[in-house]
């Protein structure tokens, strides 16, 4: 195994090239992703490798895109959309939902949709309107979706890849506010056999509260749980990665054992992950729960100015503060359970 | 020269000269010397208000910045054009235009500096706040022209958009619907040459005007750079707009001298000779050099426009400085404009919650 060391953005750019080289049907469209490599650097040195038909800088349109994919995956291609950022991806949202979700569905199994659908998504730098939205749960809820989001550079590594591979359309939400950081990714785990995108990862193990989250904010649960532990507190944290559908057989082994999950994300509470996974957990470890799960999110208001942005993301302390009230512990700050 | 230089309506040429052989010089006998300062003043100020904004940016006062350098002739001369009661919708570039609106400088950055999601109030200065989502304006655009039409008003609307932007749906749609309807809205598409990265000739592989004529609309290719045409493709638009002969299409061949935004890096994907080639036919510089030949612009106005461009700088550079953060709870306002249990909850949550920690700086201890 060759490891080395990347950031998050240069692992999928390393998982792009690799199932570009694996499968001469794999092209990729976008704006902006050719010569300049996307304004994000992600698809960086792909065209001056494939060309300008594999890696097509597509005009300024996003439903052009996801539709022209269904075509060229009607024709037998994977098409790889890179939507620039998050807010612009609802001009295309007609296709996805409309079209590619349910194509494989109408046609009774005869058209596949193996589209990738690449969306820098979530707040956290500072940026200007309709460039930091979390828009994952509309995509949950269209039947024939899959949905994933990677934390760390080896699962974009191969994330990114599985995501291709599937003969399914994927959703595959890429945290911007981690693209510069670094970690060690197994090149040759090209995907096969680590089922990665499907599957919940236990990022660290505990015992008596659970967090659940995804994307941006993992690492918050992560310096959350580190916090909780030097009071004495033993918390796991679970990274979704997938986000439909979910592995709840992870996350209901997780709160099984502690009796009380927190669970974290950006996006909107209302009709959100969270209530999702609230609802699903509740369904299945009933009889274990401790207390109510506990959501901690962004609250249900367009994504605020830069300048909020930091009052309106969860952070350390409202990560802290959702693990106490799990824990029905008096220094609980909000008393968020009241109405 | 760029390819599509030929072929536009120009009244004052890139070396300063005026032919007045174009028919266009019949929508501006009116605008002597004195006002053709006067444009020339607006472009001075908007290119120094650019400038400084961009300087804010370097210097970590604003998150952004997107400049608007070259494109000042074809934003001050179309607004310029329009009367008070006209009514613009346009994209997050059109800095210039905002100026000629009356919107005072500062409220430009706001958006910028993170400090709210717009800066002026819409109807304060017939201008929408700018639009992120491209094209989306288009349709907002001509949904006003209906509005105005319905009421029986001479009201104008006019949208603008870039050369990207008339690959999106929403651009197209709006064309449809304001031919069918023969709504008075000017679509006025700066073709600055770039979409971020992408030249003009990824979107289309025609002349943008040549849109106009599969919508059922007369379409207009006015030399951007040249403030004078500007205008008077403007006001012919206009007019056939008031007298309910429904839209015009123009496009106004610019140049992006600058970045797209101060986040971008143009030499990855452009040839400096054609920044240079551009520089020819700068904007200023050209109606500069007609005004001296005139005799109208002397060292001494010059001088007099200059200290006015520097002082709105000033007054920028402090107002931008001195824009207050917004408060924490005000991250609730204006969501709804009718009571809403759901928000009020949370808000009030989120008040209590942040109350703890005027009352306990640090966490308070644990004491389970
Ligand atoms: C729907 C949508 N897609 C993508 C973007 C990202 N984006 C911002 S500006 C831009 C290029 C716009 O080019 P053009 O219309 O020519 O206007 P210009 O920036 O040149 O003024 C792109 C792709 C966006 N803002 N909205
Ligand atoms: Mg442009």
């Amino acid at each position: 195994m060759t490891s080395q060391v990347m950031t998050l953005s240069k692992a999928i750019n390393a998982g792009l090239r690799q199932a570009m080289t694996d499968d001469d049907r794999v092209i990729l469209m976008g704006e902006d992703i050719g010569k300049l490599g996307g304004v994000y650097r992600i698809t960086e040195g792909l065209q001056d490798s494939f060309g300008e038909r594999r890696v097509m800088d597509t005009p300024l349109a996003e439903s052009a895109i996801l539709g022209t994919a269904v075509g060229l995956a009607y024709a037998g291609f994977r098409p790889v959309c890179e939507i620039q950022f998050d807010g612009f991806i609802y001009p295309a949202f007609d296709q996805i939902v409309s079209q590619v979700a349910r194509m494989h569905a109408r046609t009774a199994g005869a058209v596949t949709m193996p589209i990738t659908i690449r969306v820098p998504f979530g707040g956290g730098i500072g940026a200007a309107e309709h460039h930091s939205d979390s828009p994952e749960a509309y995509f949950m809820h269209a039947s024939g979706l899959r949905v994933v989001s990677v934390s760390n550079p080896q699962d974009a590594y191969t994330v990114i890849q599985e995501a291709i591979a599937s003969n399914d359309p994927v959703l595959f939400f890429e945290p911007k506010r981690r693209y510069h950081v670094k970690g060690d990714v197994e090149l040759e785990s090209s995907g096969q056999g680590r089922n990665a995108m499907d599957t919940a990862r236990v990022v660290s193990e505990g015992r008596d509260v659970t967090i659940v989250s995804y994307g941006g904010l993992v690492q918050v649960a992560v310096e959350a749980a580190q916090v909780a532990s030097t009071e004495g507190v033993s918390v796991e944290v679970i990274d979704l990665r997938s986000l439909a559908p979910i592995d709840f057989e992870a996350v209901a082994n997780s709160v099984r054992k502690t009796g009380r999950v927190v669970i974290v994300h950006e996006a909107a509470e209302s009709g959100g992950l969270g209530a999702e996974i609230a609802a699903g957990i509740t369904e299945r470890c009933f009889y274990s729960l401790n207390h109510a799960p506990v959501r901690v999110t962004g609250f249900d208001i367009p994504f605020p100015p830069a300048k909020l942005e930091k009052y309106h993301l969860p952070d350390l302390d409202r990560v802290l503060d959702g693990l106490d009230r799990a824990l029905d512990r008096p220094n609980s700050l909000s008393g968020l359970e009241i109405s | 020269m760029p390819d599509d230089a030929a072929e536009f309506v120009q009244l004052i040429t890139a070396d300063g000269s005026r032919p007045s052989t174009s028919l266009f010089e019949a929508w501006v006998t009116d605008i002597d010397d004195a006002q053709l300062v006067a444009r020339y003043e607006d472009m001075v100020v908007v290119r120094r208000i650019d400038v400084e904004a961009t300087a804010l940016q370097r210097q970590g006062q604003l998150a952004l910045w997107p400049p608007l350098l070259g494109q000042e002739a074809a934003q001050v001369g179309s607004a310029r054009a329009l009367e008070d009661k006209d009514f613009v919708f346009a994209s997050y570039r059109e800095n210039g235009v905002a100026y000629c609106r009356g919107i005072p400088a500062v409220d430009l950055l706001k958006v910028w500096r993170g400090t709210s999601q717009s800066g002026w109030n819409p109807y304060d200065f017939g201008m929408a706040t700018p639009q992120i989502i491209i094209g989306a304006q288009t349709l907002h655009a001509t949904g006003y022209a209906l509005g105005m039409q319905n009421d029986r008003s001479d009201v104008v609307s006019v949208t603008y958009f870039g050369d990207g932007a008339t690959s999106e749906g929403d651009v197209s749609e709006a064309m449809v619907f304001a031919s069918t309807f023969k709504a008075p809205v000017v679509f006025f598409c700066q073709n600055n040459h770039w979409a971020i990265s992408e030249p003009v000739g990824l979107q289309s592989k025609e002349q943008l005007v040549n849109r106009a004529a599969g919508f059922g609309m007369p379409g207009v290719r006015v030399d951007g750079n040249d403030v004078l045409a500007v205008l008077a493709v403007t006001r012919e638009a206009l007019e056939r707009a008031r007298r309910g002969d429904g839209p015009t299409f123009i496009e106004a061949v610019t140049y992006r001298m600058g970045p797209h935004t101060t986040a971008d890096d143009p030499t990855r994907y452009r040839e400096p000779a054609e920044l240079a080639e551009w520089a020819q036919r700068d904007p200023i510089a050209r109606l500069g050099a007609y005004l001296r030949s005139t005799g109208a612009l002397t060292d001494e106005v010059a001088g007099t426009i200059d200290e006015t461009a520097d002082r709105v700088a000033a007054e920028l550079r402090a107002g931008c400085l001195a824009l207050p953060d917004p408060e924490p709870l005000s991250l609730f306002e204006h969501v709804y404009s009718e009571p809403h249990r759901g928000l009020d909850r949370q808000r009030d949550h989120y008040a209590r919650y942040l109350a703890m920690f005027e009352t306990a700086p640090t966490r308070p201890a644990v004491q389970s």
